[in-house]
């Protein structure tokens, strides 16, 4: 399978703490990946490195062949790349529909001068009533987030990261505070997603979950590479079983 | 006449002035509080043109150009520090300009600049000239903010990261909103000039900056119609009563905090919830 983004070597030091040693990691078009790792294992600073809110030490990454290791965080998501962040962050001064929206204009405000001379937003609209429709907010279109409860918000996150039309879809713990049925409906959505061809990248902690819609998982501990693979053979790796349940004295 | 000529003239050209911080305050989030230095930078560059036998007309857009190109830096500035940090490096900005303009000769130091010529207007070509200006920022503002622009300022102002990470040039708007603020102050500040026909160092203080604050705050950060209200009502109160003259900053600093204690969102915010209520009971 031809890849989509590739890390390469990726090390991050915050002070004398080494948060992620020299990850590499590679993602085909397509897939979705389920990223997991016991607390403190550098997954979401892995994930803010690809879309540069954190800049490595040491490694690249590439998506589609393209080095994004220098750009800025909204070059890379120009290039392709969208995040839905673990702890939710919509524009509370905006309801749903125009959090969407705005996402959806990408191309009428790229450059400063085109947003200043493009008004209308009917074709936005359309696109992000779709969105929120397809993740299940089809009656909060008005609603603005402070009204929101936290599995709408989440859905919400998720839509306007759709909206930027990514090549590669980072979602950072979804489904975290979500209730059993909740966090269900939206790993259902997440599959579907991904049958429509949408590559993901899941980092998520509610493993039933992941073991259950992730064809590949990616395990990192202490900020270390312990194992990639099919799910079952990497869930049956006995580090792995170490790293999240604690070492069998007796094995 | 002449004297609601004159006044009429003061309330339009702190319109102007206070719209320029709108643009830059209530419409992209970023705080100013030196913004009387862009207003000092288009006065002075006005005058000394004016001085140096060039036509008042001309002298406005290059007013516009020079405390543009002052924007521009803060607006670099604005891409480093934020919020509480962004207030105090233009407070010093405004501080700066006053300390520059002081010590030099060239800017007529402590006295000033004084007997500064005519536009060529009489008295009510210059209040139609001043009206214009301000009725053309206002539409200008009122457009911006129904465009993809406007949405894209509200989002940097509500939320920066955020914004950036729907793949917007956070740094682009930001100096955009920064120059054309800063443009129309120097603009405000060639029409002070020469409506007043006389510019010191006092006149573009802190005690300026935070007038126009209060002004934009008080109206309603963002809205242009309220702050142009806001503007025009408190620019001319210190010329009504004597007291609000008195003791200018200790009354906007008063309304400015009671403001933020009651009604943050300014008078517009207070019009708003009476339709509101208004629209409920009927």
């Amino acid at each position: 399978m031809k890849s989509l983004l590739e890390i390469k070597n990726v090390t991050v030091r915050f002070g004398g703490v080494t948060a992620v040693d020299g990850v590499s990691l590679s993602l085909g078009k397509g897939e979705l990946i389920g990223f997991i790792g016991p607390n403190g294992a550098g997954k979401t600073t892995l994930m803010r490195v690809i879309t540069g809110m954190v800049k490595p030490n040491e490694g690249e990454v590439i998506l589609e062949g393209k080095d994004l290791s220098r750009l800025p965080i909204h070059e890379r998501v120009s290039s392709g790349l969208s995040l839905a962040q673990q702890i939710v962050r919509p524009l509370v001064s905006f309801h749903a529909l125009d959090n969407v929206i705005l996402a959806c204009g990408k191309k009428k405000t790229e450059n400063v001068l085109s947003s200043l001379f493009h008004k209308d937003t009917s074709e936005e609209s359309e696109k992000a009533k779709d969105l929120l429709t397809q993740v299940g907010l089809a009656d909060s279109f008005y609603n603005f987030p402070e009204t929101m409860p936290l599995g709408h918000l989440k859905r919400l996150e998720l839509a306007r990261a759709l909206a930027l039309d990514p090549k590669l879809l980072l979602l950072d713990e979804p489904l975290a505070g979500l209730n059993q049925l909740e966090a269900r409906k939206l790993s259902d959505l997440i599959v579907t997603l991904n049958q429509k061809g949408q590559s993901i990248l899941l980092i998520e902690h509610n493993l039933k979950e992941v073991i259950r819609i992730c064809k590949k998982i990616y395990v990192q501990d202490n900020g270390r590479f312990l194992a990639f693979g099919e799910t079952a053979e990497v869930m049956s790796n006995i580090e792995v079983q170490n790293a999240y349940l604690g070492k069998n004295k007796n094995a | 006449m002449d004297y609601e000529i004159t006044l009429l003239t003061t309330m339009s050209i702190s319109i102007l002035f206070a719209l320029g911080l709108n643009f830059v305050t209530g419409f992209c989030g970023q705080i100013s509080l030196g913004h009387a230095a862009f207003l000092g930078t288009g006065a002075y560059t006005s005058a000394l043109m004016t001085k140096a036998s060039i036509p008042f007309l001309i002298t406005l857009p290059a007013s516009a150009m020079t405390a543009g190109c002052l924007g521009f830096f803060i607006g670099l500035a604005s891409l480093r520090v934020r919020h509480d940090f962004l207030a105090i490096t233009t407070m010093g900005v405004g501080f700066l300009f006053v300390g520059i303009v002081r010590q030099q000769d060239f800017f007529g130091g402590e006295e000033g600049i004084s007997g500064i010529s005519s536009p060529g207007f009489s008295r009510f070509g210059f209040l139609l000239l001043c009206i214009a200006l301000t009725l053309l920022f206002a539409f200008f503002s009122t457009a911006i903010k129904r465009s993809w622009m406007g949405r894209v300022f509200e989002s940097i102002a509500d939320d920066e990261d955020i914004t950036s990470i729907l793949g917007i040039n956070v740094a682009h708007y930001k100096i955009f909103a920064f120059v054309v603020g800063t443009s129309v102050a120097g603009v405000a500040g060639a029409l002070y000039a020469h409506h007043l026909r006389f510019i010191g160092p006092d006149s573009f203080g802190f005690v300026e900056s935070v007038s126009v604050l209060a002004m934009v705050i008080i109206g309603g950060v963002g809205s242009v119609w309220a702050v142009s209200f806001s503007a025009a009502l408190l620019s001319v109160l210190p010329m009504l009563i004597q007291f609000v003259d008195d003791y200018k900053l200790l009354f906007y600093s008063g309304l400015l905090f009671s403001m933020m204690r009651f009604s943050p969102g300014g008078m517009a915010s207070i019009v708003k919830k009476m339709k509101t209520n208004n629209e409920k009971s009927s």
